[in-house]
């Protein structure tokens, strides 16, 4: 190991880094895109859903009704004149769901009888339904008790829940998403550049000019995981501070593990592109490899999105191999709930265990020879 | 120290292809004296990039030992590459980065100390005239300039040994000329150079010559030991009558002949005996032989020697005389990417049945005419008429009556021959019956019958070569583009390819093709140089030769004359400015 030339190697990557666009554009402008498009594009809460109401004969009491409704910030509510229209809407996917108020609604509601409310709801998408249709019961359950209020009587419901909602009080699922994000960001800025970096260093012959020196592979090594480990951190801390000041997610925990959490995640995920390009020497192949076998698990099996304990056995087993699964724990433990030291403690123990071995494997493999 | 920079003892080295292993090398014993130039030739496949790699140690043999400077490549690959200097096929330098910023990274790479760092890149810059370019990116600069800062790297730390594969492949004659300039001061210095190389007037220049063929030595000695056998058996023919190129034709054809190539002064011919095989009128005269004769010689034809070739041209049509019909005119063809001006103002035409050549080195604009021609690409302005019609409107309906061949032939390299038959038939419309006929027809002219079920991507340079001219003319186009169809053949294929264009350009098909080869000019009815997107020149080899004719050089070479050319060309334009 000789220090002047892994100071050339990491000189020589950061004016390829500076004046190649696409490394940049993979560090910088693909954590900007993928936030935006995760951060606006994508939520799994239930707002503004359009319900087709019917009514069929008008009165003091719907009217109250729909008054409830109408101020709920869950529904956009629409009139419609009879409940075939109301089915068309649904249909035609203007509205997801039907609140009928049949024509004895008034009468048996003065009459204080008990009376039913007509709910039907597009189940086509199970989640959102079963949210609509906790919010409508939600909503008449609240009439109810306003009614049984101004009637001057207490509304006797036998138990009664008392619902506290820790670590996102506000439960806006962005503040679930864009910490988890930001390990399939890292993912694709350690895996993915590192291998077409090594690749195109073979492509164009270059790999076998800087063989032919007197350069060490650890130093050949050394100087793409120095390099990209610095892209990739300021890849993060991008990404961490549009999370905080643009996306409003909270940050519990200390900045300082997420800095430490995040350099181990990096080292894991530089390790596996460099794993995958000691064995594809062509970017094509080697992007391909790369999106396969890291950024879509990292996507898919790491609990970003899709819930780990609701996995079948066998691909729960599986995630426990995807090392972005360990860092999506990690970050929304410490930007929700704050720096909780088994959790974090853990699953950095997984991180470390999973760099040492990509970064070992690709050292044992890697030798200065062209065959 | 032993008393040779390179010793190769008992060297095997064999690949896995597939399920198959391929003997690289095999057997191979030789041994390089100091301070000499070596030349390592033979055709495709022949082992020469395995050798040079097995030599830098980035290859390890199968069995055998290889000793650089004393230093064993298995055990001691780290030492062997402090002391040599490698150039890799296409320079391996790093196109993002500038001149200086390359030679920097080596430099540190060599563990050079600042200081002498800065004083060995001063020398070696005034050296390759590279010094104006300092901060120019490596990508930006000539291919010419490429390999010059790729040799220049190499030398950062003044190796006793230097390897060069390839270093002069698609370099115009003036960097090749300075590259042995270089080369010459590093002999001097008593630096030890291995070269591979196409060219056999660079072998011509070496010390050694080492002879490769199918992974074993078929012969290392100086050029003088390699013309020796052949002294008395070479002869310049000239006939007043008949043109070269079918004078070339009938001595071909003549018993005793071994081969028989167009010069710029005659025919030149090779023969199995001593005596000379005159015909009346013609005019025998004995000639000194060349490692081009022995590289003939010694390799033989590649195959089938009896076979003939291409007996049935595809379309029978008048012989060319000057008075043809003009087939293919170029009027003011520019072309431009971006503000980068590609091709600059270019008019030339082309008669039916001419052999139409476009010469120059790398990035001198040929191909980027070549794809305005095809339609491939839309001129920037000008105009240009195929068969008549214009290229930027009908476009579909001329391509129907050109066949082209791409740079690196554009086959299919994991469908057989037979498949890629089948499927340019196909693309080209070609049914039934006719399909059959013309299938058959490649078959046979092209000797395919050996490679039928072969996979491309296994096939030899040479062969893939004939099968992709086979696939542009099976819908017997009158009009054939060839892209650099020779570029990386070995030297045996590209005589018989040209063999094949004579006979197709006597039987009536226009050919218009582009080469770096100059000696290749000589083939060719027509020619335009082109350097940096302008024409030079433009006409006969003969006028071409003659107007780089001066009393000092009364019998240029057509690189020769190119070089003059260019010269010219420049001070022109510093005069200009």
């Amino acid at each position: 190991m000789k220090l002047q030339r892994l100071r050339g190697l990491i000189r020589k990557e950061f004016i390829q880094i500076w004046r190649d666009p696409s490394a940049i554009a993979i560090a910088f402008v693909m954590p900007v895109f993928l936030l935006f498009l995760f951060g606006y594009g994508v939520s799994l809460d239930a707002r503004h859903v359009p319900v087709a109401v019917v009514v069929d004969q008008p009165s003091a009491e719907t009217s109250a009704f729909i008054g409830g409704l109408q101020q709920s910030a869950y529904f956009t509510p629409q009139i419609y004149g009879s409940i075939q229209a109301a089915r068309q809407a649904v249909m035609t996917r203007r509205a997801d769901g039907i609140l009928w108020l049949r024509g004895d609604f008034s009468r048996q509601v003065l009459q204080g009888d008990t009376t039913s409310i007509g709910v039907f709801v597009n189940g086509k998408d199970a989640n959102n339904a079963r949210i609509l249709q906790g919010y409508l019961q939600g909503v008449w359950q609240g009439w109810l008790q306003q009614r049984a209020a101004s009637a001057g009587a207490a509304l006797v419901i036998p138990v009664t829940g008392q619902d506290r909602i820790w670590f996102n009080p506000a439960l806006r699922s962005r503040n679930y998403l864009v910490p988890g994000l930001i390990a399939v960001i890292m993912t694709l800025i350690g895996a993915l550049l590192t291998a077409l970096v090594v690749a195109r260093e073979w492509e164009r012959g270059t790999m076998e000019a800087l063989m032919a020196s007197p350069v060490t592979m650890g130093e050949i090594l050394l100087g793409k995981l120095i390099p990209y480990f610095f892209l990739g951190m300021g890849g993060m801390l991008l990404s961490v501070a549009l999370a905080v000041w643009l996306f409003a997610v909270p940050l519990v925990g200390s900045f300082w593990v997420l800095l430490l959490c995040s350099s181990l995640f990096l080292l894991a995920a530089l390790g596996m592109g460099l794993l995958i390009s000691s064995a594809a020497h062509n970017q094509f192949v080697a992007g391909q490899i790369a999106i396969i076998v890291t950024f879509l698990p990292a996507f898919i099996l790491s609990g970003f999105i899709f819930d780990i304990q609701s996995m079948p056995t066998a691909i729960q087993v599986i995630t426990h191999i995807v090392a972005a699964r360990y860092f999506v724990t990690i970050l929304q433990t410490l930007f929700l709930a704050g720096d909780v030291w088994p959790v974090i403690l853990w699953n950095s123990l997984a991180l470390a265990l999973m760099a040492t071995f990509f970064l070992g494997v690709t050292l044992r493999r890697s030798r200065k020879r062209l065959d | 120290m032993t008393d040779t920079t390179l010793r190769f003892s008992q060297v095997s080295k064999s690949f896995a292809r597939g399920k198959d292993r391929v003997q690289a090398l095999n057997n191979l014993d030789m041994s390089l004296p100091p301070g000499s130039i070596t030349g390592l030739l033979g055709p495709d496949g022949a082992g020469k990039t395995t050798l040079m790699r097995l030599a830098a140690g980035l290859l390890i043999p199968d069995s055998g030992t290889i000793s650089v400077l004393g230093a064993d490549t298995r055990r001691q690959a780290r030492q062997v590459q402090t002391a040599i200097g490698y150039m890799p096929q296409r320079f391996g330098l790093y196109e993002d980065l500038t001149v200086q910023e390359n030679l920097d990274l080596y430099a540190d790479l060599q563990g050079l100390t600042p200081v002498a760092a800065a004083s060995r890149q001063r020398e070696l810059l005034k050296l390759t005239a590279l010094g104006p370019f300092g901060a120019r990116r490596a990508g930006a600069l000539s291919g010419g300039m490429k390999q010059k800062l790729g040799v220049a790297c190499a030398l950062l730390r003044a190796p006793q040994l230097l390897l060069l594969d390839e270093p002069t492949v698609g370099v115009d004659p003036i960097a090749r000329r300075e590259l042995w300039v270089i080369i010459q001061g590093l002999k001097e210095q008593g630096v030890t150079v291995l070269m591979s190389t196409a060219y056999f007037d660079e072998a011509e220049r070496c010390d050694e010559i080492i002879l490769l063929h199918q992974g074993k030595l078929l012969k290392k000695d100086s050029p003088a030991a390699f013309h020796q056998p052949l002294n008395g058996r070479c002869f310049l023919v000239t006939q007043a009558v008949v043109s070269k190129r079918h004078l070339r034709e009938t001595l071909q054809h003549r018993a005793s002949v071994q081969d028989a190539r167009i010069l710029a002064e005659g025919v030149r011919v090779l023969c199995r005996d001593t005596r000379p095989h005159a015909v009346a009128g013609e005019d025998w005269q004995i000639a000194a032989p060349t490692f081009e004769d022995a590289f003939v010689d010694l390799l033989g034809a590649p195959e089938d020697p009896d076979a003939e070739i291409m007996s049935d041209p595809p379309s029978a049509a008048p012989p060319t005389d000057q008075k043809a019909e003009t087939v293919v005119e170029v009027r003011d063809l520019c072309k431009f990417y971006g503000k980068f001006e590609a091709v600059k103002g270019n008019t030339f035409t082309v008669r039916k049945g001419q052999v139409f050549g476009l010469l120059g080195a790398n990035g001198a604009g040929k191909t980027t005419t070549f794809r305005m021609l095809c339609g491939l690409l839309p001129a920037s302005s000008g105009t240009l008429q195929i068969a008549g019609v214009d290229m930027r409107h009908a476009t579909a309906q001329a391509r129907g009556r050109i066949g082209y061949v791409a740079q690196k032939f554009a086959l299919y390299g994991n469908l057989s021959a037979d498949q890629n038959l089948a499927f340019f038939s196909a693309a080209y419309g070609l049914r039934g019956k006719t399909r059959q006929t013309r299938l058959d027809w490649a078959q046979r002219e092209f000797q395919l019958a050996d490679y039928r079920n072969v996979n491309v991507d296994d096939l030899p340079l040479g062969i893939k070569q004939r099968l992709a001219l086979a696939c542009a003319l099976l819908h017997e186009p009158p009009i054939l583009f060839l892209d650099e169809p020779t570029s990386g053949v070995d030297p045996l294929a590209r005589r018989e390819f040209w063999q094949r264009i004579n006979a197709l350009a006597e039987g009536g098909v226009t050919v218009l093709i582009t080469t770096h080869f100059m000696d290749e000019a000589e083939y060719c009815d027509q020619l335009v140089l082109m350097s940096l997107g302008e024409v030079l020149a433009q006409g006969s080899p003969q006028e071409i030769r003659d107007q780089a004719k001066y009393p000092a050089h009364p019998e240029p070479s057509m690189e020769e004359a190119f070089i003059h050319l260019i010269q010219e060309h420049e001070s022109q334009i510093r005069r200009a400015s």
